[in-house]
């Protein structure tokens, strides 16, 4: 099975809250849902969708047709129709959309009878779960843990109305699920509080504010100082600030803010102060989409700041890899005292997914510190010269009568300022012996699909679930494709990329942005060239039928 | 003994007010019996900004414009640390503009001193956002034209808590300011005079040695109006000292995190105690 529920309406209309309850009752019914945000950069009116995908398997994308469309408002018809397949409907308020093929519900009257025309989105709720024969007490458990007691009360009362409005079309089996639903805006907030990261600040920014907001309301249980800051500028340099004071710290912008951070990165690499940085993409240049997706700062991220410095990129998967990934780059940026940045994008920042829920058993928090005890007999030397380039780190504050100083200018191993040119290619040495280190320490792609196949796509970050999708059916049909997913994508690993071109026939790059950044890549560091390219830049996200489109006219 | 001068030559020039600064601050902090290990001192870029380099201190000096950005971070991190952000007049009030006014409305517990010499110094002679109107520069050969910042005033207008002036050429007087500043709880600004022996030829040391006047014994610091006007005297006479000074709660201790428990830096990790916040995504 696999269905998609798409509702749509204008900004304010409560289509989150419909999708919220559908979303969460799906996966405590123990299906997987993948459900994914198209809105506008406004607060209220405009248009916006959002489609709800969900299956009794792992599914990893949203599906270009649907099963029903919600209609919130009229446009939502006119927009979305051709979306339906075969045995699809439409569903609206007869006083909202008047076309015959609609089937109308008395959505807004039957909530008027509870005195709150807004939760009428609930009595289509409750009209839905009937259509798919889903327990309407798993909803209504939502809604007591979602809402004030007098809102639940409204929302089980419309739920219960809307209930017997469509007739049951399909028996959905369902079981009790552990599984959890969370987006990789919520993901990645959850890996930093995981890896301890103590100190968070941001300048709100569309799409990344939701890692702000998902650390913030957990600020005080979880004992975390979460600042918002005037810009983005003060953003980088307050919590290099912490850092440096020994907690773990992040920040976090999108496109425009984080081209503001990255005088500050160069500061990061210069000073050696540990900090991770996540950019969650959207397309640019300048304002550009603000609600939409891209991938088109890959190449930015890896050349941003002046001067030259060691730094580390791992491009987030999905929701799952964002959370361990997330821990992982707290622990990378300590032990090499470099800064690590995470590249999302909007679409995988939004969107909901069911995963197996994470293990926190399995998460290491390594600090990489030293104290007292390993500095006895002479001062401490913040830049001390060591075989690997690594010196040892104190916490300010710790170890009375030494000191520590770190600056921005070139400086001698008690970070001195020096101007000395024997010094400068020590230090600069120094710095990038870890950029060799680092090469040992990416990991290589996740290759899926055909394990020797003819034809390799390659592809980076957030496409990985369309990817995925589009590879599985063509595998099915005894197509040879296989897939490298890049991850870690800065220093570039090589080692299967290499391994693989000794045997596949075509190389093919599937991108969200216009110059295949990837690819240019691949061809800098591996010298390999690939045959094709399917780029896609109207700021949508990739579907796995789209891709699989794609893939089929290239092959 | 303990707060040495470090044994790098410092960059600035003979006779520069930098120098009348460190003596000072070395005694203020000595006579507070604060252990070097006890404070740090942020910074950004300037010659100013490199005090860091000059005294026995835990120090970081990052980049123009940004001292207080990192002060900020430092002292949410760990609040058992002294934190003091010295840089000059460019540095705090141009490039760092943005970061000084949102300072001061976070009232964090911080120090700020800034050397205030009216000029551009080491990118030769430019004004600065303290340089008089009509001043003639190496770059505004022809008088600036744009009216300067006022500092305390500003500091003032947007709620500051401590606001003080001192003059390099007083070391007691200004050793005393500083004392208060580094004890008073939430942000403190002093703006400090210092001559530019070679960039600038109109503040002089004789300039402000014949204008600066301690402000009288009996004067009340807490009368905001008063402290306004006092802020405001600049020309023949510029009073030093405390402008204004009253109690404010500070950032730190409005926040739960901060004010309950350890410092940040002083807490216990572990993942096992998030994996509570689990039962919301189920």
């Amino acid at each position: 099975m696999d269905f998609s529920v798409l509702v749509g309406g204008e900004a304010g209309q409560g289509m989150d809250t419909f999708a919220h309850l559908l979303e969460k009752t799906l996966t405590r019914c123990g299906f997987y849902v993948f459900s994914h945000s198209d809105y506008m950069s406004r607060v209220r009116g405009g248009h916006n969708f959002i489609q709800i995908r969900f299956s009794d398997r792992p599914i990893y994308t949203y599906n270009l047709k649907v099963d029903i469309v919600f209609a919130l408002n009229e446009e939502t018809v006119n927009l979305h129709n051709d979306k339906l397949n075969n045995e699809g409907i439409i569903i609206s308020d007869k006083g909202i959309a008047k076309d015959k093929d609609i089937i109308h519900l008395p959505l807004i009257e039957l909530a008027k009878k509870l005195k709150n025309s807004r939760v009428y989105p609930t009595v289509g709720l409750g009209a839905i779960l009937k259509y798919f024969g889903l327990p309407r007490d798993v909803s209504k458990g939502v809604i007591k843990e979602e809402f004030s007691d007098r809102i639940a009360e409204v929302n089980m009362g419309a739920l219960d109305m809307g209930y017997d409005l469509l007739e049951q079309r399909y028996n959905l089996q369902s079981t009790e699920g552990e599984n959890i639903l969370i987006n990789g805006n919520q993901a990645v907030g959850l890996g930093a509080i995981a890896a301890g990261c103590k100190f968070y600040c941001g300048y709100p920014m569309t799409p990344s504010t939701g890692v702000l907001n998902f650390i913030a309301a957990n600020a005080d249980e979880m004992g975390i100082a979460v600042d918002q800051v005037e810009d983005e500028v003060a953003a980088l340099n307050m919590a290099l600030g912490a850092s440096y004071a020994g907690v773990r710290a992040m920040t976090g912008s999108s496109g425009g803010g984080f081209a503001l951070m990255v005088e500050a990165l160069s500061l990061a690499g210069m000073i050696e102060v540990p900090i991770v940085l996540i950019n969650v993409q959207r397309p640019g240049p300048a304002t550009g989409f603000p609600t939409r997706t891209e991938q088109s700062d890959l190449r930015f991220m890896i050349h941003a700041g002046h001067g030259e410095f060691p730094r580390m990129i791992m491009a987030l998967r999905d929701t799952e890899d964002a959370f361990y990934q997330t821990v992982r780059a707290f622990n990378l940026s300590e032990k090499y005292q470099i800064p690590v940045l995470l590249v999302s994008d909007q679409y995988l920042a939004d969107c909901m997914t069911t995963k197996p829920s994470f293990d926190f058993s399995k998460i290491e928090i390594k600090r990489y510190l030293v104290e007292a005890k390993d500095i006895t007999g002479e001062e401490y030397k913040r830049y001390k010269y060591t075989d690997d380039g690594i010196s040892p780190r104190l916490i300010p504050g710790k170890v009375p009568g030494q000191v520590v100083l770190v600056d921005s200018d070139e400086h001698d191993q008690w970070g001195h300022i020096t101007e000395s040119g024997e010094i400068r290619i020590k230090m600069v040495d120094k710095r990038m012996k870890k950029f060799g280190l680092l090469k040992d320490e990416v990991e290589e792609p996740w290759l899926i699909g055909d394990e020797k196949p003819k034809n390799l796509v390659v592809c980076w970050g957030s496409t990985y679930g369309a990817v995925k999708e589009a590879v599985d059916r063509l595998n099915e049909e005894g197509i040879s494709v296989g897939a490298l997913v890049f991850g870690d994508i800065w220093p570039f690993p090589t080692k299967r990329l290499f391994e693989m071109n000794n045997f596949v026939e075509r190389i093919i790059d599937v991108e969200q942005n216009a110059t295949a950044q990837l690819d240019s890549l691949i061809r800098e560091e591996a010298l390999i060239k690939c045959s094709d390219k399917i780029l896609k830049y109207d700021g949508r996200p990739f579907s796995g039928d789209e891709l699989y489109n794609r893939l089929k006219e290239v092959l | 003994m303990k707060y040495e001068y470090k044994l790098c030559e410092p960059s600035w020039c003979p006779g520069c007010g930098n120098y009348m600064i460190r003596t000072a601050l070395k005694q203020a902090l000595e006579e507070l019996e604060i252990e070097p290990h006890q404070v740090v001192v942020s910074s950004g870029i300037g010659q100013a900004a490199k005090m860091p380099h000059y005294i026995k201190v835990n120090g970081f000096n990052g980049l123009h414009g940004r001292a207080l950005p990192p002060a900020i971070g430092i002292k949410m991190a760990n609040k058992d640390l002294k934190v003091i952000a010295e840089s000059g007049d460019g540095d705090t009030y141009g490039e760092g503009g943005n970061h000084f006014i949102h300072t001061i409305r976070r009232n964090i517990d911080i120090t700020h001193f800034v050397h205030d010499n009216q000029i551009y110094g080491l990118t030769k002679g430019q004004s600065s956002p303290t340089t008089a109107m009509g001043q003639e520069t190496t770059l505004q050969f022809d008088g600036v034209k744009v009216e300067p910042l006022k500092p305390l005033a500003l500091a003032l207008t947007m709620g500051a808590g401590f606001v003080a002036r001192g003059f390099s050429g007083d070391i007691p007087h200004l050793v005393e300011i500083m004392k208060e500043a580094i004890n008073y709880k939430g942000y403190a600004l002093v703006d400090i005079f210092q001559p530019c022996v070679v960039w600038n030829k109109v503040n002089t040391f004789s300039w402000y040695k014949n204008r600066v006047y301690h402000l009288p014994e009996d004067y009340d610091y807490t009368d905001k109006e008063r402290a306004f006007k006092k802020s405001m005297e600049f020309g023949d006479r510029i009073p030093i000292g405390i402008i204004y000074k009253v109690e404010k709660e500070t950032y730190g201790d409005k926040l739960d995190t901060i004010k309950n428990g350890k410092s940040l830096v002083d807490r216990e990790l572990n993942p096992l105690d998030a994996e509570k916040l689990l039962k919301i995504f189920r």
